[in-house]
C-alpha cells in the first residue's frame, strides 16, 4: 500500500541539504509519493526509512504461484474486504487430500479422477486445482514413494504436508521441478524447513498452533532465513474461529499494511467438520471469506460442483457481468426450417438456453439481443429487452436470410411482450417458449413436430 | 509482542425485531453491533433463525427429492407446519400458493382458515407470504393479518408498487412487514422510509434483499447485503432492519437441485447436490448479513442449524 507524502517526509532525514536536488526534504517526498524519482536520490536516507519504503511498495497479500507449467495457480494479491469495493482477483485454490497410507489403488483412482473432473459452467471449464499430499504414516520412505507415485499420474500443482525435514527433502527430490507448496514450517523445524524451501525454491506454508501471535513469529524467523513466498496457517480449524482469524489477516494486511501476515491463507474445512456435507459448508465460508487456498478431505461430485459455483459467483468482477456478444448463434446443424429462439446477451441466460437447447437434440438458432449483460427479467424491468429491442435485433442480425419460417420463441418470463412484438414483427408468429429453460426440451417436441 | 487485532469501531446497531407473543412462542432477531458472526468486535444477541417454507397447498413442480422428503404432510399445511418444528424451524413461513390466479386463486376466507389451522398446530413464530400478486396479496394478507391481531406474525410482500395495504393492516394489528426491494440498496432504503411513513415503527420492519440463488445471482444479493449492513452499522438507522432470505425458494427452482436425467456426470447425485445447492446459498448468505433463512428441505435445517450454533460459538 503507497505511503503519502507527509507519511514519506516522516522517515527522512529532514535536514533540508538540497543535495537530491529539491528545496526540501517535504518537496523530495512529495515527489517521491507520486513515483517520480527514486528513493536512492537522497544519499543520507537510512536503512530503516528505506526498509520501510520498501514495504510499503508492496501488494498488501502477496502473490504466490504453487505448480508450475499450464496448470499452476496463483493467490493472493486482494486489496478490498468486501467484493463491491471493487473485486476480488485470484480465486484460491482447491486442493484434494491424499494420505500416503491410503492404497496404491485407491490414490490412483482418486488422482485421476480429480484431475480430470471438470464442469462447465457460464462458458467456462471449471477445475480443482491439485493434491495436498500428507504425510500420515510418519514414515519418510513411504511418503516420498506416494510423492513419486502421484507426481507421474497427474500435472495438476501439489501440495506436500509434514512436519518432518527429513520426510519432506525425501519428498521434495521426487518433485523436483513441480514448484510444489512445502507444508510446513512450524515452531521447531522452522529453519529446516526453510532452509529446504530456498533450497528448492518452493513456496513455504507456515504453520501455527498458537494463533496469530504464534504465526507472525514463525513467520518472521523463516522470512529472516531469506524465504519471501509464504502461505499462512493460523490454526483454526472450526466456522467461528476461522471465520476469526480469516477476517483479522485479511484486515490486517489490507489496513495496517502489516507484512508478517500479508500472504494468502491455507485452510483446512475437513479438519473441523464431521461429514462431507459439513467439510463443503466449511469451504463455502472459507471461499467467501478470505482463504487462498482450501484443501478438502473429500472428494465427489456433487460437493465440489456447488464449490465451484460458488468460488465462480465471489470471484466475479461486480462491475462487469459476463456477457456474450449479440447475435446469432447455433446449436448443432440448424436448417432454414430449425427453431428460433431469443433471449438476453447475459453469458448466464445464456448458456442456460444453450444448454437446454443442445440437450432438446433438435438443431436450432438462438438470437442473442444486446441487453447489456442483463438477465431476462432484470432486462426486461430495465427496459433493455423490450420488444423494440427484439425486432430490431431481428432485423439487424441477417437471420431472415437463413430461415424460411417466420417464428420466434421468446422466453416465458417476458409473455407479455407477445402482442407488442407481434406488432413491431408483421407476419411473424411469436410463440411464447417455457418461464424455465429446463422445460425447453420437453415444449419444442410438443410445439415443433409437424416443421 | 502480541498482534493488535484491529477491530471496527461501529456507530450503528441493526434493530431487534421480534416475532410471536400474545401468549405465543416469540423470536427475536437482529441486535447486532458487529459484521456477521465476528464476536470479537461487537455483540451478537440474536442468532440468526431459520424458517422453514410450507405451501398451503399441494405444492406443484417442486423437485422431486424435496417433496420425498417430506412425504405425506405436504397435503396438509397444519401437519407440514408441524413437522418442520419437530425438524427445528425456529419460525414457519407459509406461502398462500393457492391464492395465485393461475392455482385455485383462493381467497380471503381460505386464507383465514390456514392461518387458524396453523396457530392451533404449531406455537412458533409465523411469516406468511401471499402469491405475489399485488391485488391477491392484499387479500389474503389483510385476511391472516385480521385473523391472528396481536400475536406478532409478519406479512410480505410490502414491494414499492404495493406497500401501503399490507402495511397498514400489519400497523393496526401489531404485526411485522416484509419489505423487499429488487437487489438495491438504494430501494431498499426508500422503502423502509416509505412504510415509517405510514406510521409503522421501524422495529416491526423486515428486509428481504432478493434472494439470488447459487449460481444464480448469489454474488449480487450477497454484496448487496454486505452494503445494507455496513451501512446500518455506519449508522444509517434505514437500513438497520434485520434481513430475511427466500433460500429454499430460489436454490430449490434452479436445474442443479431439480434435474437428474441428461446433465452432466459431474454434476454427481442430485439429491445431495439439491441439498448442498440450498445449504452454500443459505450460509454464504449468513455471512453477508441474513438474520432469518427461509429453507425447504429437512436436512438443510439440520445443517444450517448446526452451522449457526458453531459460528455462535456454542
Ligand atoms: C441478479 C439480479 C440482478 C442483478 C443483475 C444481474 C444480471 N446481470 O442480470 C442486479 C443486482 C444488477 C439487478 C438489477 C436490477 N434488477 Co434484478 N434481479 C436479479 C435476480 C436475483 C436474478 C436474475 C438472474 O440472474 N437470473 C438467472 C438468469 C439465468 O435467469 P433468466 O435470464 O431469466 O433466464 C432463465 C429463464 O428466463 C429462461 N430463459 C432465458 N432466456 C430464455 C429464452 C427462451 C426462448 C426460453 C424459452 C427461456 C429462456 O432460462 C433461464 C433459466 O431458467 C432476480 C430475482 C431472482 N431471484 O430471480 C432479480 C430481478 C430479475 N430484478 C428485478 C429488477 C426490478 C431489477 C432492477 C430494475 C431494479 C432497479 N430498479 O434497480 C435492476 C435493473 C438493472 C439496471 N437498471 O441496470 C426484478 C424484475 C421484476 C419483474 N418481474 O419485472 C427481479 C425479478 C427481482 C424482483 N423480484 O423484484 N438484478
Ligand atoms: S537529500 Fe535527503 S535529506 Fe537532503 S533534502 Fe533531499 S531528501 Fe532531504
Amino acid at each position: 500500500m503507497a505511503l503519502t507524502g507527509l507519511e514519506i517526509y516522516k522517515l527522512l532525514p529532514k535536514t533540508n541539504c538540497k543535495k537530491c536536488g529539491f528545496p526540501t526534504c517535504l518537496a523530495f517526498a512529495m515527489k517521491l509519493s507520486q513515483k517520480g524519482i527514486e528513493l536512492s536520490a537522497c544519499p543520507d536516507v537510512s536503512d530503516a526509512a528505506k526498509a520501510a519504503l520498501e514495504a510499503a511498495s508492496q501488494p498488501p497479500v502477496r502473490l504466490i504461484t504453487v505448480g508450475a507449467g499450464d496448470k499452476a495457480f496463483s493467490v493472493g494479491n486482494e486489496v478490498v474486504l468486501f467484493r463491491h469495493e471493487k473485486t476480488f482477483y485470484n480465486e484460491p485454490g482447491l486442493l484434494v487430500t491424499i494420505k500416503d497410507t491410503d492404497s496404491a489403488d485407491s490414490a490412483a483412482k482418486l488422482v485421476s479422477d480429480v484431475s480430470a473432473y471438470a464442469v462447465e459452467r457460464v462458458g467456462k471449464d471449471l477445475t480443482l486445482n491439485g493434491f495436498a499430499i500428507k504425510n500420515a504414516s510418519g514414515d519418510k520412505a513411504t511418503f516420498a514413494a506416494c510423492v513419486a507415485a502421484v507426481a507421474t499420474k497427474t500435472v495438476l500443482p501439489l501440495a506436500l504436508l509434514s512436519t518432518d525435514p527429513g520426510a519432506m527433502e525425501a519428498a521434495l527430490a521426487k518433485a523436483d521441478g513441480r514448484n510444489p507448496l512445502i507444508y510446513g514450517a512450524t515452531k521447531d523445524n522452522a529453519a529446516k524447513m526453510a532452509e529446504l524451501a530456498l533450497k528448492h525454491k518452493c513456496p513455504l506454508a507456515v504453520i501455527s498452533t498458537d494463533g496469530l501471535d504464534g504465526l507472525v513469529e514463525i513467520v518472521e524467523i523463516v522470512t529472516k532465513a531469506g524465504v519471501q513466498d509464504i502461505v499462512i496457517d493460523p490454526g483454526a480449524r472450526g466456522f467461528a474461529d476461522s471465520l476469526a482469524a480469516l477476517v483479522q489477516i485479511r484486515r490486517l494486511a489490507l489496513k495496517k499494511n502489516f507484512r508478517p501476515l500479508g500472504y494468502p491463507v491455507i485452510t483446512f474445512p475437513g479438519e473441523g467438520t464431521n461429514s462431507p456435507q459439513e467439510e463443503a459448508v466449511l469451504a463455502g465460508q472459507h471461499i467467501a471469506k478470505y482463504a487462498g487456498i482450501v484443501v478438502l478431505d473429500h472428494f465427489s461430485p456433487e460437493t465440489v460442483y456447488p464449490l465451484l459455483t460458488l468460488r465462480q459467483n465471489i470471484y466475479t468482477d461486480p462491475q462487469k457481468p459476463l456477457q456474450m456478444a449479440p447475435g446469432i448463434y447455433t446449436v448443432g446443424d440448424p436448417t432454414d426450417n430449425s427453431p428460433l429462439y431469443t433471449t438476453t446477451n447475459f453469458s448466464l441466460t445464456y448458456f442456460s438456453v444453450m444448454g437446454e437447447v443442445e440437450a432438446s437434440g433438435v438443431p436450432s438458432w438462438i438470437l442473442i439481443c444486446d441487453s447489456e449483460g442483463l438477465s431476462v427479467l432484470t432486462a426486461w424491468a430495465a427496459g433493455k429487452f423490450d420488444s423494440e429491442k427484439i425486432a430490431k435485433t431481428v432485423k439487424s442480425s441477417g437471420i431472415e436470410d437463413k430461415i424460411k419460417h417466420r417464428k420466434i420463441i421468446i422466453p416465458g418470463y417476458v409473455a407479455v411482450l407477445m402482442g407488442e412484438l407481434e406488432d413491431e414483427l408483421p407476419g411473424w408468429n411469436i410463440m411464447v417458449g417455457p418461464k424455465d429453460a429446463v422445460d425447453i426440451s420437453g415444449y419444442i417436441k410438443k410445439v415443433w413436430t409437424n416443421n | 509482542m502480541p498482534v493488535e487485532i484491529p477491530t471496527e469501531k461501529w456507530t450503528g446497531k441493526i434493530r431487534e425485531v421480534t416475532l410471536g407473543g400474545g401468549g405465543r412462542k416469540t423470536v427475536t432477531v437482529g441486535g447486532e453491533t458487529a459484521l456477521p458472526f465476528l464476536h470479537f468486535e461487537g455483540s451478537i444477541p440474536n442468532r440468526p433463525v431459520v424458517a422453514v417454507q410450507i405451501l398451503d397447498c399441494r405444492p406443484d413442480g417442486w423437485s422431486e427429492p424435496l417433496v420425498r422428503a417430506w412425504g405425506d404432510v405436504v397435503n396438509d399445511p397444519a401437519a407440514w407446519a408441524k413437522k418442520a418444528v419437530e425438524l427445528g424451524a425456529d419460525i414457519v413461513f407459509c406461502t398462500l400458493a393457492s391464492a395465485h390466479p393461475e392455482n385455485q386463486n383462493t381467497g380471503a376466507a381460505e386464507a383465514q382458515t390456514t392461518a387458524k389451522k396453523l396457530l392451533d398446530a404449531v406455537d412458533v413464530p409465523l411469516i406468511f407470504y401471499g402469491p405475489e400478486v399485488s391485488d391477491k396479496d392484499n387479500e389474503v394478507l389483510v385476511a391472516v393479518s385480521d385473523a391472528t391481531s396481536g400475536l406478532g406474525m409478519a406479512l410480505g410482500v410490502c414491494e414499492e408498487k404495493n406497500y401501503r395495504t399490507i402495511v397498514a393492516s400489519c400497523l393496526a394489528n401489531g404485526h411485522v412487514a416484509v419489505g423487499r426491494a429488487p437487489i438495491e440498496i438504494n430501494m431498499q432504503k426508500q422503502l423502509n422510509i416509505l412504510m415509517c411513513d405510514l406510521g409503522i415503527k421501524p422495529d416491526r420492519i423486515l428486509m428481504d434483499p432478493t434472494t439470488g440463488a447459487l449460481g444464480y445471482g448469489l454474488e449480487y444479493t450477497y454484496s448487496v447485503m454486505e452494503r445494507l449492513r455496513l451501512a446500518a452499522l455506519g449508522g444509517d438507522s434505514m437500513t438497520s432492519m434485520p434481513m430475511l432470505c427466500t433460500v429454499g425458494h430460489e436454490a430449490w427452482r434452479q436445474k442443479e437441485a431439480k434435474s437428474s436425467d441428461g446433465v452432466p456426470e459431474a454434476w454427481g447425485s442430485l439429491e445431495e447436490r439439491g441439498i448442498l445447492w440450498e445449504e452454500l446459498t443459505a450460509t454464504t448468505l449468513m455471512s453477508a448479513g441474513a438474520d432469518i433463512v427461509v429453507l425447504r428441505h429437512p436436512r438443510t435445517v439440520e445443517m444450517v442449524k448446526s452451522t449457526i450454533k458453531k459460528l455462535m460459538g456454542s
